[in-house]
């Protein structure tokens, strides 16, 4: 019996075993690989997605509890014209990714704690984003959530 | 720079070329097989390395891997620069990992460091250069070594070579003096007769010229692009999850493997049961390795679940009574044997201390992850490792294949630091043993806790320090003695002119297997010696910064980023009751940073970093945004291991399995950090790695005039009685 969910606005149908984590099905049978596997125990955050437009660890999510949710991951961020989500175009205008690997994981972080806060203060930036980044690429997460919503300093603007 | 007109011919298509680049073709088969594998259509081909095409495209092809550093695009800047090219034009690919693409410059730049750049090694011909790479079968990114070595001995040499072919190849349709041709954005002009040739028009005749004159490099006054900080051309993949790193590679009816290996290094598989995992759903096989049990199935959960539903015996080689502690005390005893004689001189007030720093896990974001596919005679492997021409050679070997037979097709790296180096890549010979005998290609994916318990750590040191401070004052002896199992660089190079100063090493042999870690033995050594001189600095009664500078000529770089970082910190201004300053200073890869750390305690006794300075002189700074990012990155990796991270070990295995109980420093943790460049005419060096030594020292050293607690060993969370 598949599971049925929709990701990035599609209805998919996954045969998979239903204790299978999200994030495995996102990778493996939908073949949607921006959303990453770090520890497999949501200690890092690589793997994070918005699940009702919730961040949730897809690693530590069976199949069977997203049955019917919506799932966004980093590919459904842009717009439909392929536009860059502002999150995505502050990430590039800072160049904060160094190997890569969390930024999705982190982009889907700032766009959540964004969603919910607006403008977010610095405390809550500190206590929403918990996702490991091990190039030490923080300081400019922080500033770049400061540019998406328009509390960018001077300087985060200069190249 | 020795420059000797050269071109080769080769089956009608033609490098231009000479110097060291020349020589890189000095034999006919590997020049004959760098330019086949480079050669693109409708594109002149320099040097194998750089590639011009009709449409004024220009693409260098790097022996650098992406791991993170953007080095990619600051040789690409640098190839621009000499070139004269169109930047919106530029782009870089990865080299083939073929033996045509060893990275000669690599292993030229670190003898031409290792020897002072003497004579001798700047005068050996670039042919030598070349065997060395090959035989060394080194394409290796590492070392901070990617701008300063292959980008300025290499890419830019090539780049001012190619220049040079394309205004010699516009005087001769112009029927003009050379001299009389200017080049910018890629067009060749001669202002004389207002005509203009593009590069694109240039390029394939060009390719075929033999030069007539050396190239000469630009002078650091006339750079436009070098100096500047254009966006990373690997940033928009990274962004909307369209990158693709080695773990993300995918082919039809491809399996994926998991693995567990012994708990304790050297032991062997000694028996399982497949049973448990078979009965999983997904699950098609168990494969006994010799030191390791995989399970092969349809995806990674079902494999992952088929490990876990095993109960592998594994033998201990004998090393099942190893504890962290037995080895440190076997240290610290070689350690004081090293000094046990050792007598200040008369006069001198002697000044005793020891340190301890544990084994440090990489921990890359990216588990470890290759995929490899045996078929028709012909192996293909997948995945990002930082030397893709030596995990070809080691692939060929495990595969018993002809060279020609295997290719290593490399990817991004999700973080490498070291870790994803030669020597120690256990993933290799087991996607490669999972996949010859498959029929259908095989993903190796390691969990993270296997990539937590094998890793190839940074080692775990003891050191005992006896020095002695004169009646000036001014430090009058200092000794040194260490302990740790395998050595790089005999500790890391004491910055400072003393007068009378030894450090000894003595080996303690482990089964616990080290390597290479971030800024290798300056992040360890880092922390000893500047704790250290910290302390005999107290013990002097004088201010750690001007006891540093009295020990280091006036005109010396390390001086110079002192003053810079203590300005910029406001050293010595007035700070609240319990909040501290500290200061190291520490050169590795060429590069000297000086830091200051300001402090204070949290409740729980962790320590509050409120803020981070760094004064850097790296020479010439080709991206400053990038630069500034790779130095931010050393400094979070240098606090997080100072704060948080240590690799156990108990009944000769590794305690740790993953970031629950190998803790990274998070972004609330992280200080706000002010980075400067100090403007320096010295020699380029490293920008990857050289930000992170002084971070742990310039904490503890915080943490001291904090709270007037000196900390001899790390981690501090270890001993925040949190």
């Amino acid at each position: 019996m598949p599971t049925a969910l929709t990701v990035n606005g599609k209805q998919v149908a996954i045969e998979a075993e239903p204790d299978t984590p999200l994030l495995w099905v996102l990778r493996e049978e939908l073949g949607l690989t921006g959303t990453k596997f770090g520890c497999g125990i949501a200690a890092c955050g690589a793997c994070s997605v918005h699940i009702d437009g919730e961040i949730a660890r897809s690693c530590s999510v069976a199949l069977a509890d997203a049955a019917g949710k919506a799932i966004t991951t980093i590919e459904g961020l842009k717009g439909p014209d392929g536009t860059l989500h502002a999150v995505q175009q502050a990430w590039i205008d800072i160049q904060v990714p160094q190997c890569g690997y969390c930024q999705s994981g982190q982009i889907m972080a700032a766009v959540a704690l964004i969603k919910e806060t607006g403008r977010p203060s610095a405390a809550q930036v500190d206590a929403a984003m918990t996702n490991l980044c091990r190039c030490g690429t923080y300081p400019r997460i922080r500033e770049a959530i400061l540019a998406a919503t328009g509390q960018a300093s001077a300087k985060a603007g200069a190249a | 720079m020795g420059f000797k007109r050269r071109a080769f011919l080769i089956g009608g298509a033609a490098i231009v070329g000479g110097g060291i680049f020349a020589l890189q073709y000095s034999d006919h088969a590997m020049r004959g097989d760098a330019a086949t594998l480079s050669r693109r259509e409708k594109a002149g081909s320099f040097g194998a390395w750089l590639h011009i095409g009709e449409d004024d495209s220009v693409t260098l092809l790097t022996p650098h891997i992406d791991m993170g550093t953007g080095s990619p695009t600051a040789l690409a800047q640098m190839a621009s620069e000499e070139l004269d090219a169109d930047w919106s034009r530029m782009s870089v690919e990865a080299a083939p990992a073929e033996s045509a693409f060893g990275n000669a410059w690599l292993g030229k730049g670190f003898l031409t460091d290792a020897s002072n750049g003497s004579a001798l090694v700047a005068a050996m011909p670039g042919s030598v250069w070349s065997l060395l790479a090959r035989n060394l079968v080194h394409q290796i990114t590492g070392g901070s070594s990617a701008v300063r070595f292959t980008g300025q001995m290499g890419v830019r040499v090539l780049a001012a070579a190619t220049r040079l072919a394309l205004v010699e190849e516009a005087a001769a349709r112009l029927k003009v003096p050379a001299g009389e041709l200017t080049t910018k954005a890629g067009v060749v002009s001669h202002a004389g007769s207002n005509r203009a040739l593009r590069y694109g028009e240039l390029a394939m005749a060009a390719a075929e010229r033999t030069l007539t004159a050396a190239p000469k490099l630009k002078a650091a006054k006339d750079f436009a692009l070098i100096g500047t900080s254009p966006p990373r051309f690997d940033v928009p993949g990274k962004v909307d999850g369209s990158a693709q790193y080695g773990i993300d590679f995918a082919l039809p009816g491809m399996r994926v493997a998991t693995v567990m290996a012994a708990p304790v290094r050297g032991g062997k598989l000694v028996k399982v049961d497949p049973a448990p995992a078979m009965a999983v759903a997904g699950v098609e096989k168990v494969v006994q390795l010799d030191d390791a049990v995989a399970v092969i199935a349809s995806g990674y959960w079902p494999a992952l679940k088929g490990l876990r539903a095993l109960d592998p015996q594994f033998s201990d080689d004998g090393k099942g009574g190893t504890t962290t502690a037995a080895m440190f005390a076997q240290q610290e005893q070689l350690c004081a044997a090293e000094l046990k004689d050792y007598a200040a001189p008369a006069g001198s007030k002697l000044v005793e201390a020891s340190y301890r720093a544990p084994y440090l896990h990489h921990a890359m974001m990216e588990p470890f992850a290759l995929t490899a596919h045996h078929k028709d005679g012909k192996l293909d492997v997948w995945g990002g490792l930082q030397d893709p021409l030596g995990s070809k050679a080691e692939a060929v070997k495990l595969s018993g294949l002809d060279a020609d037979a295997v290719t290593f097709h490399p990817m991004l790296l999700g973080g490498g630091f070291g870790r994803k180096l030669p020597g120690q890549i256990e993933i290799l010979a087991q996607a490669v043993k999972l996949a010859m005998t498959a029929p259908y290609p095989i993903k190796v994916i390691w969990p993270r806790e296997e990539e937590v318990r094998q890793g190839t750590y940074r080692p775990q040191t003891a050191v005992r320090f006896k020095g002695a401070l004169g009646a000036n004052g001014k430090i009058a002896a200092w000794r040194s003695a260490f302990a740790q199992s395998m050595t790089f660089e005999a500790g890391a190079p004491l910055l400072y002119d003393l007068p009378d100063a030894e450090n000894t090493y003595a080996e303690h042999k482990s089964h616990v297997i080290v390597g290479s870690w971030r800024s290798v033995e300056a992040s360890q050594h880092g922390f000893f010696n500047e704790s250290y001189i910290d302390e005999l600095a107290h013990a002097a009664g004088a201010d750690p910064i001007a006891f540093r500078k009295a020990h280091l000529a006036k005109d010396s770089r390390a001086h110079a980023v002192l003053d810079a970082v203590a300005k910029a910190s406001g050293w010595g201004s007035p700070l609240p009751a319990g909040t501290g300053r500290g200061v190291a200073v520490v050169e590795s890869f060429g590069t000297v940073s000086a830091e200051v750390v300001q402090v204070s305690l949290r409740e729980d006794g962790y320590p509050r970093v409120e803020k981070v300075w760094a004064a850097v002189d790296c020479g010439q700074v080709v991206n400053p945004r990038n630069a500034e990012a790779q130095v931010m990155g050393g400094i979070v990796m240098g606090l997080s291991a100072a704060i948080h991270e240590e690799i156990t070990i108990d009944k000769g295995a590794v305690v740790q399995s993953s970031f629950n109980d190998y803790p990274l420093l998070t972004l609330a943790e992280t200080p706000q950090i002010a980075v400067e460049f100090v403007a320096s005419s010295a020699p380029m060096g490293g920008l990857g790695e050289p930000g992170l030594p002084p971070a742990a020292p310039a904490l503890a050293n915080a943490l001291f005039a904090a709270t007037g607690k000196r900390l001899r060993s790390l981690p501090i969370r270890a001993q925040a009685g949190a």
